[in-house]
């Protein structure tokens, strides 16, 4: 059965790493549903996040596949809901009245949401949280009429003391 | 920049590339690599002038299967790199250790679109096993240290640097210094099987009735044909082995069932079937050797030993993998299936002694120590199989004396071999020449000629040169000049059907031009055979297989300088073989067979034990004139 998978990856910085993994995924058919890249506490090296669907053979060829690249330090299945999962959300939504900008300002609150914008015509609200809470709050104010959408994609740690170690300087 | 000992980066990869023991590079020069082959002057490394940077790509391929080290291409940018494209993978589908070198154009101008320019970073990418692309000179020592490091240890495969021709130019900052030893931190590949896997893999032998071995090319690069002997003599368990690890076991040994899958013996296909324990070595169970997946090897357990871990349940599940280097995994097992060995005949000696009471409970528990396999109903049933195996791999009468002719043929009195004839003639002679095969090297290339040369051609050593997983036509003319330049005193066989031959046939320039011995076998059928008998067993309707006018070879190889002969019996065929090994002259040797003759194959994706035998029969001439064509332009 296709299950979510969330892998986080330990890369080396350099360049073209994004374009290495990013073709094995293509080549091979594993179907990546969201994937981001940022620095680490080292500045050798980069963290990915790679968000995949499938069954549990499909996970352990993403898993061993990834590790096979030279460029690859560590590579881990964050398993049985044990992490922090987040993604950012900015969304610009129609709101040309003063009652519909009260209202999505309500819904930010409830959400947690910061108002990063605003104009005579549209409300931006930036919305962090798991995939199921930006999905709840772009839900909620479809119906007042989306502009625009920006996600990053999903970033998570595992929860607790446990670190992915790098074995780097 | 300040310059030490003047020193450029081409000059560094010289030494580089000295420092790590190499004494040939195939190549073929372009724009950006005139720095390059200006310091290439001051080496004593030998540089070969291919005519074609995909056979350079073939070469070092060859040379490095045979000589166990890194084989060096080089091509320039652009058309040159991706000339070398199909070579590369080639070696990347086999695990072939091949350092590929490009040039590249200045790096101030990458991006611009320039001359000869193109991404063959990128492109390289997906059929490497790694690769880099150098962006200051003073890394192009190191990164060299890396590639050769990457490209030969764990499971081998090309690794491609592309050098900007400013990187080229450019001098280096420091001295060159040749790391003794290379650290790659994020690379350690396992070469230790797991000793809870090796004690769970004993235990499932010793559980086991009807254990088979399927030992693949990972055998022959991890140099573990004597310990793979070793290992089945122990338990006297059968072997069949893939495309890629023919040979890996003599094949004329009571124990070898011969090669599996597709075109595999019908021995093997149901030892496979039938088996209760598979014990595979050193194979990806690529499609060509699994046929349909959920019904290979149906009633058995299967251990996997790969040093490639992204390789096991890839294709197959299995119940014990073991990762780490075949030849060390095969001595461990080894090591404790001796000692296991030992305590059985122990026991067995002190038939009085309270342990004998043991005895009867051998088979019903499964953690007795002294317990040793007994497989002898199996060794029977292998034994029947393999009988009727032999007798269909081996020459009628008819076949022999080659009955077979059309009415046509009859009456213009023209002689042909039968294909499987042919084999059988160049194995006789290359046995009469050299009988341990100690000495041979056999190269393949892509299509009938290669499954005729699997099928019916017994190698009692890893003899074999082949393109298994990419499955290159024009690899095998090639291979075998780069096989010479790694065993110079070697007997060198290539054989090519006539398809495959024209698509590197250029590369008889470079085999005249520096007089490299290697025996060209041309079996010319003017088809795609191969091609033919697929269309006759998926749908019967023949396109685009005539080759028809194929050159007259004889006078193609007399063009370039190089003795050839053409031959349409047996007699002559084992006369001209023998004369031309012998010679130790470039030679070509064109055999005329039976262009009808289809190979024994298991229909794609088809149960291994549906073998069959695809109608043997002309392809028919499709030939249309231009002028003709015309009409429908």
């Amino acid at each position: 059965m296709d299950k979510r998978h969330i892998i986080t990856v330990l890369v080396l910085h350099k360049p073209s790493v994004l374009q290495r993994i990013s073709g094995l995924f293509a080549r091979r058919w594993f179907n990546i549903s969201s994937i981001t890249v940022g620095t680490t506490e080292n500045p050798d090296i980069a963290r990915m996040t790679i968000v995949v669907k499938g069954d549990d053979t499909h996970l352990e060829q993403v898993l061993k596949q990834l590790n096979k690249l030279v460029e690859v330090v560590k590579v881990k299945d964050l398993k049985h809901n044990n992490y922090v999962e987040r993604e950012l959300c900015i969304v610009k939504i129609h709101a040309p009245t003063e009652s519909g900008k009260s209202q999505i300002t309500q819904y930010a609150n409830i959400f947690r949401g910061s108002i990063v914008d605003l104009s005579a015509e549209t409300i931006t609200v930036e919305i962090t949280g798991d995939e199921s809470k930006i999905n709840a709050f772009l839900d909620l104010v479809r119906p007042l009429g989306i502009k625009e959408v920006a996600r990053t994609g999903l970033t998570a740690l595992m929860r607790g003391s446990k670190i992915l170690k790098s074995n780097k300087k | 920049m300040t310059k030490v000992n003047n020193v450029n980066g081409a000059e560094a990869l010289i030494k580089a590339l000295e420092a790590e023991g190499t004494k040939v590079i195939f190549g073929y020069p372009g724009g950006v690599l005139v720095s390059f082959y200006e310091s290439l002057c001051d080496s004593n490394m030998i540089h070969i002038l291919t005519r074609h940077e995909q056979a350079a790509a073939h070469m070092a391929d060859g040379y490095a299967r045979v000589s166990g080290k890194a084989g060096v291409c080089i091509g320039t940018s652009g058309p040159g790199a991706t000339n070398l494209v199909t070579g590369v993978a080639t070696a990347h589908m086999d695990s072939s250790p091949v350092i590929a070198l490009t040039g590249q154009v200045s790096s101030n101008i990458i991006g611009d679109d320039a001359f000869q320019e193109i991404d063959s970073f990128g492109i390289f990418m997906p059929i490497t096993k790694h690769n880099f692309q150098i962006r200051q000179a003073d890394d192009l020592v190191d990164i060299m240290r890396k590639a050769h490091e990457i490209a030969t240890t764990g499971r081998p495969g090309p690794v491609h640097v592309d050098m900007p021709s400013d990187i080229l130019t450019g001098e280096l900052s420091k001295a060159v210094k040749i790391p003794a030893d290379i650290n790659i931190s994020s690379y350690k590949p396992t070469t230790v099987g797991h000793p809870l896997q090796i004690k769970k893999t004993i235990e499932a032998i010793m559980n086991s009735k009807k254990p088979l071995i399927l030992a693949g090319g990972g055998v022959s690069i991890a140099h573990a044909s004597e310990e793979l002997l070793e290992f089945a003599e122990l338990l006297n368990i059968p072997v069949c082995t893939t495309l890629m690890g023919k040979g890996c076991i003599s094949e004329k040994h009571e124990l070898s069932t011969g090669l599996t899958g597709m075109h595999g013996t019908q021995a093997s296909n149901n030892l496979i079937d039938k088996c209760d324990l598979l014990i595979a070595v050193g194979c990806r169970f690529s499609d060509r050797v699994t046929g349909k997946v959920s019904e290979f090897a149906p009633n058995a357990k299967v251990i996997h030993m790969d040093i490639d871990p992204a390789e096991i349940g890839k294709n197959i599940s299995v119940d014990i993998p073991i990762v780490g280097d075949a030849k060390r995994i095969l001595q461990d097992l080894i090591k404790q299936l001796k000692k296991q060995k030992r305590k059985h005949e122990e026991l067995l000696k002190s038939e009085n002694t309270p342990e004998n009471s043991n005895l009867n409970n051998f088979n019903s528990n499964p953690n007795l120590n002294s317990k040793f396999l007994d497989i002898s109903e199996w060794s029977v049933e292998v034994k029947k199989l393999k009988e009727e195996s032999e007798k269909e791999l081996s020459v009628t009468v008819e076949e022999q004396q080659n009955l077979e002719k059309t009415d046509k043929e009859k009456i213009e009195k023209i002689e042909k071999i039968h294909p499987k004839v042919a084999i059988y003639d160049l194995m006789e002679t290359i046995y009469d020449i050299d009988p341990e095969l100690e000495n041979t090297y056999v190269t393949t290339d892509v299509g009938q000629n290669q499954m005729w040369t699997a099928r019916y051609f017994k190698f009692k050593k890893d003899a074999l040169i082949t393109s298994g997983g990419l499955g290159t036509m024009g690899f095998g003319f090639p291979a075998a000049l780069g096989v010479k330049f790694a065993k110079p005193n070697a007997n060198v066989i290539s054989i090519s059907g006539d398809g495959g031959f024209l698509m590197n046939s250029q590369e008889l320039a470079t085999m005249a031009h520096y007089n490299i011995p290697v025996v060209a076998v041309i079996f010319n059928n003017r088809a795609l055979g191969m091609v033919h008998q697929l269309q006759s067993v998926l749908n019967n309707r023949q396109s685009q297989i005539d080759l028809g006018e194929t050159p007259d070879f004889i006078q193609l190889a007399h063009s370039y300088g190089v003795m050839a002969e053409r031959v349409s019996n047996s007699k002559d065929l084992k006369e001209t073989l023998k004369k031309a090994i012998l010679m130790n002259k470039p030679y070509v040797i064109e055999v005329m067979i039976d262009s009808g003759h289809a190979v024994k194959v298991v229909a794609p994706g088809a149960n291994l034990t549906k073998m069959i035998e695809p109608e043997n029969k002309e392809p028919c001439s499709e030939k249309i004139l231009f002028k003709d064509m015309v009409s429908k332009l």
